[in-house]
């Protein structure tokens, strides 16, 4: 089976590096779901949570690098998530390397499809997600 | 007969006299006129509409000030609870607070076969078992502490070590597990039956196979859980269930453990679980008036009528909610306390959520420290050792 990966990417950066990955025509495995987002201090710890319940088996949040944010400081607050949540997947259970935080500019195309290249390998490299087909 | 007919007849509903004290005393319909708990029944008994479906029934706290005044003991938070459950069956998704994070983590656990590791508190001078007498119950303190680690002071997880170098001090050592899940309150009062009952499944599993004769619970929602919900469900279970405050009640009159003299004023907040739910007001007030030098002073809304802190099961936390906790601590600060004590892990995030942010009123009447029971107890008792709380 194929590994599901859900990857939320910010609408200013991040999904910018995707398309210019696309228009590129660099290729990354199609293991991706792409859920875009205007930050990724939108993303809560609820929904990568969500996704791991409802089968996923890794979820990547991507957003501008630090400093960049278009909202100041919503990639930080993405930190503060993506740490916590971390934490309480170790405590849950779940390997927590299922859950990736990569900072992807929009003008680093080349590196959305390397991010997303390794996130995928080093997913198929685990057991299949406890949670998949609840 | 439908769903909610029946759950009409199960409550007692066909005994209100509609005398309206439980719209009179109820902290939700004080703040909104809008919301009347005796409409709600009266709208349900009429079959005007199907009740299963109104908003108002995920704001009720199910605090159970209503049932306390009512004169024929009509169940108000079962039928709340069974008209979630209703509700949730026809479709709804009830909205909770934290983007539904606690309910996702909460019905994750019930998975079957995830490895978790939810014993990093256990510091190596506290002594666990597998197997004995008695099972300790952490609830999903390991959770919370990491979800409300941004909060300041919350020592959740110094509350489960108080609680095992409370049974270490009296000779016991506890059973401790890591396979232990939620026990599914906010499931449960959010109406997802299913995922609740298999957390209940496998609880009540592992604590059969502990050998436990007793099972002890330092949250006030666990042990209401279990007491009323688990045996509503599974029947009578085999072993006692005791609050941290009984145990430790018992170990006083035992002679078991002894405390130092503190110079301290101390008030006590009612959980509604501990309290109204339960029926459990002395013991905490025993324990906390055999430490030499700890003066109780209680506020004025106390035990039957104590007030709420606002949340539960995720649900309510709105502009509502903050005022009744601003209101709670105002209260607190005006006995001339130290600190205010409290036995339910979840009243101190939400009375704590109160004050930690900007207030529309100045700061020094609503802030107070709050500690919990637990920890209060393991830092009284005699004879030195690690503290863990602080």
């Amino acid at each position: 089976m194929e590994p599901k990966i859900v990857a939320f990417c910010c609408k200013w950066c991040s999904s910018a590096g995707a398309d210019l990955a696309g228009t590129s025509r660099m290729k990354y495995p199609p293991n991706i779901r792409i859920i875009r987002v205007m930050c990724s201090g939108r993303i809560e710890p609820s929904y990568i949570l969500r996704a791991l319940e409802l089968g996923a088996d890794g979820v990547i949040v991507t957003g501008c690098h630090l400093g960049d944010c278009h909202y100041i400081a919503g990639n930080e607050q993405a930190l503060k998530r993506v740490e916590m949540t971390t934490e309480l997947l170790e405590t849950m259970g779940i390997d927590p390397r299922r859950l990736r935080l990569e900072w992807i500019s929009a003008s680093e195309g080349a590196r959305f499809a390397s991010v997303m290249t390794d996130f995928v390998e080093e997913i198929k490299k685990l057991e299949p997600s406890p949670l998949g087909g609840v | 007969m439908t769903a909610v007919d029946d759950l009409i007849r199960d409550i007692g509903a066909h005994y209100c006299i509609e005398c309206g004290k439980c719209t009179t005393v109820c902290p939700i319909a004080n703040a909104n006129p809008d919301f009347a708990p005796r409409l709600i029944v009266v709208k349900a008994m009429a079959g005007i509409a199907n009740v299963a479906l109104e908003p108002d029934i995920w704001r009720c706290m199910t605090c159970e000030t209503c049932s306390e005044m009512c004169p024929y003991n009509v169940l108000y938070s079962e039928f709340i609870k069974g008209l979630r459950a209703e509700a949730v069956s026809t479709g709804i998704v009830p909205v909770c607070s934290q983007h539904d994070l606690m309910q996702t983590m909460m019905r994750m656990m019930a998975t079957p076969g995830l490895q978790q590791n939810r014993l990093g508190w256990v510091t190596p001078d506290l002594k666990i078992a597998d197997k004995g007498e008695v099972f300790y119950f952490t609830g999903c303190l390991p959770q919370m502490s990491t979800i409300f680690r941004d909060q300041e002071d919350v020592n959740l997880l110094g509350i489960a070590q108080s609680a095992v170098a409370i049974f270490n001090r009296a000779g016991i050592t506890p059973v401790v597990s890591n396979q232990e899940v939620c026990c599914g309150h906010d499931l449960n009062w959010t109406g997802d039956e299913v995922n609740f009952e298999k957390l209940m499944r496998i609880n009540l599993d592992l604590i059969k196979n502990s050998g436990a004769a007793k099972v002890v619970f330092t949250c006030a929602e666990c042990l209401r859980t279990f007491e009323i919900d688990y045996q509503d469900i599974a029947g009578d279970l085999d072993c006692e269930l005791l609050h941290i405050s009984e145990f430790v009640d018992d170990l006083v009159a035992e002679g078991k453990i002894t405390f130092d003299g503190v110079e301290e004023k101390v008030t006590y907040h009612d959980p509604c679980r501990l309290g109204r739910h339960l029926g459990i007001y002395d013991a905490p007030r025993n324990v906390i008036g055999a430490i030499e030098g700890m003066d109780l002073i209680e506020m004025e809304r106390t035990r039957e009528k104590s007030a709420c802190c606002g949340v539960s099961a995720w649900l309510t936390c709105d502009s509502i909610a903050k005022e009744m906790q601003l209101a709670r601590m105002v209260e607190a600060v005006g006995t001339g306390s130290d600190k205010l004590i409290t036995t339910c892990p979840k009243c101190q995030i939400h009375l704590r959520c109160a004050i930690s942010e900007e207030m529309p009123i100045e700061r020094e009447k609503a802030d107070i420290p709050i500690e919990d029971f637990t920890i209060l107890v393991a830092n009284s008792i005699k004879t030195g050792g690690e503290s863990h709380g602080k």
